[in-house]
């Protein structure tokens, strides 16, 4: 199941509220304000970091480039437009809005 | 129009380009300026984000406000206030933001809010 997040960590539950029932190796897939918990240094990068280590972690390129995003966490894959279809045709969609 | 003059401060709280508010925030702050008022910012929480540099919205193409930010300047729109503590949550320094701005501590910028004939959230 793909679960996507299109909201700020800090602006809600959204974001730790999916962590808690991702399965392991379910892609999380972070877009809009999402990509927010891809960054370095803010107070989620260790939750973000310790689901890496049991879930692939996806952020949307186009979102990052126009929020200022230039370094993403270790592990974070960056992708475009055909990478989001390419998932979305791959799985199930679980949107936490 | 009244001859008084009124202090006036919008709170941006919400992330750029997820949502409209910060950009009608900011339209409102260019229109009422041109009343001469007595206009303030502050960016608390997620609104420090909008202040962040190197935002390139020509993906998702829409035009942005770096550059209407810019030059608030021009607008008499002289004093614009962050939380240092959204800031470190944020792991952004005030070297990330690519406005002059004054970072404050919480209790400061209450004290500043608390002087306001009015308040706008965004």
């Amino acid at each position: 199941m793909l679960h996507c997040i299109n909201l700020s960590p800090f602006c809600g539950e959204s974001f730790t509220t999916c962590l808690r029932f991702a399965q392991d190796q379910d892609p999380i897939l972070l877009i809009q304000d999402g990509v927010y918990a891809a960054q370095t240094g803010t107070k989620f990068a260790s939750l973000v970091e310790s689901a890496l280590a049991k879930n692939p972690v996806f952020a949307l390129e186009s979102d990052l480039l126009a929020r200022g995003i230039t370094t993403t966490l270790e592990g974070v894959q960056v992708i475009d437009y055909d990478g989001f279809v390419g998932l979305a045709e791959k799985h199930q969609v679980n949107s936490w809005l | 129009m009244g001859e008084e003059i009124k202090k006036i401060m919008h709170v941006v709280r919400t992330a750029p380009h997820g949502t409209i508010y910060p950009y009608e925030g900011l339209e409102m702050v260019l229109i009422m300026a041109a009343y001469e008022q007595e206009i303030s910012m502050t960016f608390i929480g997620d609104g420090v984000y909008c202040l962040k540099k190197d935002q390139d919205t020509s993906k998702l193409a829409i035009k942005g406000f770096m550059k209407t930010l810019g030059v608030l300047e021009d607008y008499d729109v002289e004093k614009l206030f962050v939380d240092r503590i959204s800031l470190e949550e944020r792991g952004l320094t005030e070297e990330d933001l690519y406005v002059a701005v004054e970072v404050l501590e919480s209790p400061a910028i209450g004290k500043l809010m608390a002087q306001q004939d009015v308040i706008i959230p965004h």
